[in-house]
């Protein structure tokens, strides 16, 4: 293909845009509206609850404040990952990155510790709307997180082992585009789901 | 183009995006206080304001959005806003048939 031209190995069509980016901009774009659906339907039945305890009984607030501000922290050190890869300087790429999957870890055991208390405190998931919109978001979302903490050490041993095929700058910036997008989508949840009293 | 300068192109030193962070921080401060001290009405716009100044810092900054091509911010924002558009109007149509 003519058009086609190689750029540190990162393909890139007549345009001159990357496809890999324009493609993981399309999947975020689309992810939006899965979000979207799901934080609507939280909405939607966050009053209904039943004979269950109520969102401001079970929330632990000042606990979800630090997950939330770990999660964004790692975003800082994915940033710094992806500048790294942009220099070429590889240890500093494994070591940002192997912050931010661990940083990661952090909240995604803080929820699975959110979720244990607030089932031990009698909200199961078939307990009322809320609680199954509740869950079906924030586990969403922790899954996503789940399957970016696995990308990252993939790339780390990736990296290692010089198995990134084409651009290895643009390889992180890709895993770091997705996993800024589970910030935004946390910045989110923790406003309208946490903060708002229903 | 090297890879150096497709780093400049993007414009944000290190210390650029700590101050961000820090910003970011700032505001999840502020975001938390609102959970303990009253604000009366300007709970709800000062909450839903913050969000919005704290999604589009991570996007333009962190997402490099504001520094790459303008293609991409039309995907993503297209995406956003039909995400918006469309739950916005469910949601009003519940409301509609419920009242």
């Amino acid at each position: 293909m003519a058009e086609l031209v190689q750029e540190h190995g990162a393909q890139h069509g007549s345009t001159g845009i990357s496809n890999a980016k324009l493609g993981m901009w399309l999947f975020l774009g689309s992810e939006c509206l899965l979000f979207g659906g799901l934080i609507s339907t939280y909405m939607l039945y966050r009053g209904r609850v039943g004979d269950g305890p109520t969102p401001m009984q079970i929330f632990d607030i000042p606990f979800t404040s630090v997950s939330s501000f770990v999660l964004l922290m790692s975003s800082l050190t994915m940033v710094l990952a992806v500048s790294a890869a942009t220099k070429a300087d590889d240890r500093s790429t494994e070591l940002w990155l192997t912050v931010t999957a661990l940083l990661g870890a952090t909240f995604v055991g803080g929820q699975v510790y959110e979720f244990t208390a607030f089932y031990n405190e009698g909200l199961g998931f078939s307990t009322s709307l809320f609680a199954s919109s509740f869950y079906v978001l924030t586990g969403f979302h922790g899954v996503h997180v789940t399957v970016g903490i696995i990308m990252l050490f993939a790339l780390v041993a990736m990296i290692k082992r010089n198995r990134i095929p084409g651009s290895k700058s643009e390889t992180v910036e890709m895993i770091g585009l997705y996993w800024h997008f589970v910030d935004i989508v946390w910045i989110v949840i923790f406003t309208l789901i946490y903060l708002i009293p229903v | 183009m090297t890879e150096q300068h497709a780093h400049e192109e993007h414009g944000m030193s290190n210390a650029g995006y700590v101050r961000i962070a820090l910003i970011l921080a700032a505001i999840t401060a502020l975001e938390v206080s609102t959970y303990y001290v009253d604000f009366g009405p300007l709970f709800m716009p000062a909450l839903m304001v913050m969000m919005v100044v704290k999604f589009v810092m991570v996007v333009s900054y962190f997402m490099h959005l504001k520094f790459d091509k303008r293609v991409f911010s039309v995907m993503f924002y297209a995406g956003l806003f039909l995400a918006i558009f469309v739950y916005a109007v469910a949601l009003s149509s519940f409301k509609f048939f419920i009242a």
